[in-house]
């Protein structure tokens, strides 16, 4: 199980630059959890202290947000994309 | 000369120097400006700002610009209108609205955040500027870059308001319409902007930006006499203006050009986005996201960024919440056009439906004053309202043919009026 990651640019010097990594898993938790096995560190900036997804960070699999699937629950499956954005101002 | 000493993370006040750079990398809390209000209290006086231009940059001390203001020459310093008929009607004492409807140059209250946010750009040395927008933050980007000569990109969801698309293309950016709602456009945005080494207004540019909404509040304050009012509602989309009027008030009392005696503020959503208000309602800390289905699209924001802060300030404040339904919002567009001869868009239509509620449910006592929010213009988004207002009378060019209509239109009128 394989699922493309894209990485934001504050998380790239965890991933020494790289733009889009691999991680496995079948729920968006376990991906978070392989990417923070492969590069120490960056669980802790897309999670809070009890585990939950920071305020101010959005995961989207294929474009759809999280928050409207079952969050870290949410079933991913091979060659999913998963995105992590931050939350962002505007209108 | 700048009183800016850098960017803070506002989640957790981690410092980082003044840059095009918005994210903080510990927790992906926004950066915002931090000024020396210490030198600002000294540097600025109510009567150094009344001698100075009437428009936004005569609070530019306590703006993010380092040098002098590169575009925006006439925005800001739009009327605060007392507004006694629609008061009568909502049955209050005091009530005013600041109409941002007439901001130079593009008819919104986004003129105020793009003239600093492009100023910043230049400062920066950026030759592009770009943003994701449902409108009017497009509109108001388009025509300040064109204007400065810069390059022009934005992003906008495929199911705009005409006006609001010709609005922006009439200055001649490039126009990338997504199929999806602006969520969906602020998503792509923030990828392209982590690509190309552009000034993205609401993204990279976000801490500056952001700033400019609080000259809305400063010039209440100045405009009622260097004086708070007890009430002020605001739209809530995205969830830039509402922190930033609050934040306005308390930098006015805190260099002392006003008593700080904080206004009580509330966010006025569309029933068919209302993220911010459901929390405000459920009493929770926890924003959930919706997928926007209403007339208002400029304030149709399912995933708003701050909203978070906008519950703060709200709360802070002793504020509180309402939705309007879109009947609603139209009605209250309907009611400020007819009562004030202000024609705004559906988001100062959802504002003045919003108090009206407020004032219904007594939540605003009715003998204090009161600030209603207008931050667009009506003239955008004409469908909106074309339905229900009424169509001409089309007669021929003849006397007669005037005649007989004013007998159809008035007579009867006048006499019912006599029988009463």
């Amino acid at each position: 199980m394989s699922v493309h990651v894209r990485i934001p640019t504050p998380l790239r010097r965890f991933t020494g630059g790289a733009e889009e990594v691999s991680a496995g898993g079948t729920t968006v938790g376990h991906v978070v959890d392989d990417l923070e096995r492969q590069f120490p560190g960056i669980k802790e900036r897309l999670c809070d202290e009890d585990g939950k997804v920071r305020r101010f960070v959005n995961l989207y699999v294929n474009g759809d947000d999280i928050r409207f699937l079952s969050n870290l629950e949410t079933a991913v499956k091979d060659g999913d994309e998963l995105s992590i954005v931050p939350a962002i101002a505007g209108g | 000369m700048s009183y800016v000493t850098g960017l803070r993370c506002r989640e957790c006040g981690a410092e980082y120097p003044q840059e095009p750079f918005h994210v903080c990398d510990q927790c992906f809390g926004p950066l915002e400006v931090v000024y020396d209000y210490a030198a600002i209290g000294r540097a600025l006086s109510r009567e150094r700002i009344a001698a100075r231009p009437r428009n936004l940059w005569r609070y530019r001390e306590l703006l993010p610009i380092d040098g002098e203001p590169q575009v925006g020459p006439y925005s800001g310093f739009t009327p605060l209108v007392k507004a006694d008929r629609l008061a009568e009607v909502l049955g209050v004492k005091e009530l005013y609205v600041k109409d941002d409807s007439v901001n130079h140059p593009t008819f919104s209250y986004k003129d105020r955040v793009v003239s600093v946010a492009i100023s910043k750009a230049i400062e920066f040395n950026f030759d592009t500027v770009s943003c994701a927008s449902t409108g009017n933050l497009a509109n108001s980007v388009s025509a300040h870059a064109a204007r400065a000569g810069l390059s022009c990109f934005i992003f906008i969801p495929d199911n705009l308001e005409q006006g609001k698309i010709i609005g922006s293309a009439i200055y001649n950016p490039r126009t990338v319409a997504i199929r999806g709602n602006y969520d969906d456009v602020n998503r792509l945005c923030s990828e392209i902007a982590d690509k190309y080494r552009w000034a993205f207004v609401n993204i990279n540019i976000r801490p500056y930006y952001t700033e400019g909404a609080k000259t809305y509040g400063f010039e209440i304050a100045e405009q009622l006499g260097w004086r708070l009012p007890r009430h002020v509602i605001v739209p809530t989309a995205g969830g830039t203006i509402l922190p930033k009027v609050a934040k306005a008030f308390r930098e006015l009392a805190e260099i002392g050009l006003v008593e700080a005696s904080m206004p009580k503020i509330y966010s006025a959503q569309a029933a068919g986005c209302a993220p911010v208000v459901n929390a405000i309602h459920r009493g929770s800390d926890l924003i959930q996201p919706v997928k926007p289905d209403t007339i208002a699209k400029s304030i149709a924001i399912g995933n708003p960024a701050d909203g978070y802060y906008v519950l703060k300030a709200v709360r802070e404040s002793g504020g509180w919440g309402e939705a309007a339904t879109d009947a609603e919002i139209v009605d209250g567009i309907r009611l400020l056009a007819r009562t004030e001869g202000i024609f705004t868009e559906p988001a100062g239509g959802t504002t003045v439906a919003v108090t009206k509620k407020l004032i219904e449910q007594g939540r605003i006592p009715r003998d204090e004053s009161i600030v209603i929010s207008v931050t667009g213009n009506g003239y955008k988004t004409l469908e909106a309202v074309a339905a229900g207002v009424a169509s001409p009378f089309v007669i021929d060019a003849r006397l007669q043919e005037f005649d007989s209509l004013h007998q159809r239109l008035v007579e009867p009128r006048a006499a019912r009026l006599a029988g009463a």
